[in-house]
């Protein structure tokens, strides 16, 4: 049922995207390398949706191209990319079933009937919705309408799968537990999957690698952990998890609220007075404010901090010399 | 509960409404009801000739053939005007928006002597192809079935296009998208999704041009000249002239039949307010 593991790999050079004067891709260069979960990270209006239709072949590329397995596909037309993507609000056919939304892959390149009635029922099992055959998709909740777009993407065993805010209209309960199934299928099908979101947790809990993106350029890419340890710029730093910065010899630096500890008056290489503090079950978050670093935040486990701090109260701050990661200009 | 709150005040604001329209409207057609059993005398006589005379097949026969000729020709004229509309841009989709209303909004009347000037033995067309010398004879583009068609469908075709066009503008842009996507050529995605999510509208611009079709008096009376005799105008004449009310009711009782039974196919597929012009709702 997988991918077949020599292909799905992506390779976009100096791809822009123009509209008018405005540039909605500015320049991108990227490898998306077979197999993996990549992550399009970013604000409204950052290109990544853009960027996205643009591997789909919905958005023509201004300048630059895209090549898959080294073989450009630049000017191929979307519908033979054979490309498989979910939608935002998953763009199921309303007036097709189940089986029959699924098999369309299979049915548009005239594939004989059993096979089609095979690979649907594999599908259908794979995202565990066997027995909805012949549901409508107006009678499916939105949990199950995603697995649906899922089934109808991954049917014709695409080398790559392309996925636009897939989670966007879901609960936030639900959301998490998708995340676990999209996970999950990503290691079974073995297909290239590029997720295009703006929520930082999706990116972090879910991808191999992620693409932070601003105002159509790429900010940095790494791996969850690299990203969220090692922040290059202030923009990444604060877009993805909370961040404090502070000056220090011309230089800037990001220091993660969970990396400064708080210490009696008078120790450590800081001292401030406590503004406000927040309850979040396992984290006390604090608001500090330091002569010399402005507003800081720090969390402290809730179990580990003993007494909490009032407003008012003077304490000392300390942090290790790694926790200080040093920023671009 | 008491009875008088049960009753409704507001009725008493709308009595005298509903009298009118009982005394002004449903009076006459239970009239017409009336008189198709009753004259010239009591029976289902006038029913009977449907099946005994060949002249009321005959009409009968015309008329059908011509309101599904000008039913198919509307809408798939119509379908490609509203196709052409709903994928150009806003600017454009009001100017043709303009044109089909100005057409629409223009009588019936005018528009079919203005056919008969543009096509008629001496009109613009037939001048104009004999004086460059194509045909040496006119052609008889009305005074016939044609004539009737051509005034017909260019009557009908925005009935046609306004309920295709909403049904078109309806549409989900990444459903297309998603058909592209799964590998379906420009024409897989046309004929499997886009024609099957456009079908309540066809279904209800065919409804509501065959239904509009079946009454038509003026434009079959004179691009017709008498040779193509429709329902409508054979009513005129057994009421004005022949005075044979009792067929010439008959007749009414069928139409309004036949439209009610199709109103009633209608309603199935979309909210008739809609399709009527009513409230969006």
């Amino acid at each position: 049922m997988g991918a077949d593991p020599a292909s799905g790999g992506l390779m976009l050079r100096g791809l822009v995207k123009r509209y008018g004067a405005v540039e909605a891709v500015a320049g991108i260069d990227l490898e998306i390398r077979r197999g993996e979960f990549l992550t399009l990270l970013g604000p409204s209006g950052s290109g990544k949706t853009t960027l996205l239709m643009m591997i789909a072949g919905f958005q023509d590329a201004t300048e630059g191209e895209i090549l898959l397995d080294g073989q450009p596909i630049t000017a191929t037309p979307a519908e033979k990319r054979n490309f498989g993507m979910v939608f935002q609000g998953y763009a199921l056919f309303p007036h097709m079933t189940v089986r029959d939304n699924i098999g369309y892959a299979l049915s548009v390149r005239h594939r004989p009937k059993p096979e089609i009635a095979a690979r649907v029922a594999e599908m259908l099992e794979l995202v565990q919705l066997q027995g909805m055959d012949d549901r409508l998709p107006a009678q499916l909740s939105g949990g199950q309408q995603q697995r649906v777009a899922l089934a109808r993407a991954l049917v014709f065993s695409p080398p790559v799968l392309l996925l636009d805010e897939p989670l966007g209209a879901l609960d936030r309960k639900l959301r998490i537990e998708v995340q676990e199934q999209l996970k999950d299928l990503h290691r079974r099908v073995g297909t290239t999957f590029v997720y295009v979101t703006h929520d930082q947790e999706e990116a972090l809990s879910m991808s191999d690698r992620v693409v932070i993106m601003r105002a159509g350029r790429i900010e940095q890419v790494g791996t969850p952990e690299d990203l969220y340890t090692r922040p290059r710029t202030e923009f990444a730093a604060s877009f993805l998890g909370k961040s404090n910065f502070i000056d220090r010899d011309g230089r800037r630096f990001s220091i993660r609220p969970e990396r400064i500890d708080l210490l009696p008056l008078g120790a450590g290489r800081s001292r401030g007075r406590v503004l406000s503090l927040s309850y979040f079950g396992p984290l006390l978050k604090y608001r500090i404010e330091t002569p010399d670093h402005g507003v800081l935040e720090v969390d402290v486990d809730a179990w580990r901090g003993g007494v909490a701090l009032a407003a008012g109260a003077e304490v000392g701050l300390d942090w290790t010399d790694e926790a200080a990661m040093p920023l671009e200009k | 509960m008491t009875r008088t709150q049960r009753l409704n005040p507001a009725w008493f604001l709308v009595a005298p409404l509903l009298a009118l329209v009982a005394v002004m409207f449903a009076g006459p057609l239970v009239n017409i009801l009336w008189l198709s059993f009753t004259d010239p005398e009591p029976g289902i006589a006038n029913y009977a000739a449907l099946i005994e005379k060949a002249s009321l097949q005959k009409l009968l026969w015309t008329t059908l053939r011509v309101c599904l000729i000008t039913t198919v020709l509307s809408v798939v004229l119509g379908y490609s005007i509203a196709y052409a509309m709903a994928n150009v841009a806003e600017s454009s989709r009001q100017r043709m928006m303009l044109f089909i209303l100005i057409s629409f909004w223009i009588s019936v009347l005018v528009r079919t002597f203005s056919w008969i000037m543009l096509l008629g033995r001496n009109g613009l067309l037939n001048n104009g192809l004999i004086e460059l010398g194509l045909i040496s004879e006119p052609i008889a583009f009305v005074r016939n079935e044609l004539g009737v068609l051509i005034g017909m469908v260019h009557y009908m075709i925005p009935y046609a296009v306004l309920p295709i066009l909403a049904a078109m503008q309806g549409i989900d842009g990444r459903v297309l998208q998603a058909s592209r996507n799964l590998g379906a050529s420009p024409a897989q995605t046309f004929w499997r999704v886009y024609l099957p999510l456009t079908k309540p509208g066809v279904i209800a611009g065919a409804l509501l041009v065959f239904i509009l079709s079946l009454g038509f008096y003026v434009t079959p009376a004179i691009l017709g000249g008498g040779k193509v005799l429709m329902v409508a105008e054979y009513i005129s004449v057994q009421v004005l002239i022949t005075l044979k009310w009792g067929t010439a009711a008959m007749l009414a009782v069928l139409m309004l039949g036949s439209v009610l039974g199709l109103l009633y196919v209608l309603s199935r597929f979309m909210k008739l307010s809609a399709a009527l012009g009513g409230g969006r709702t």
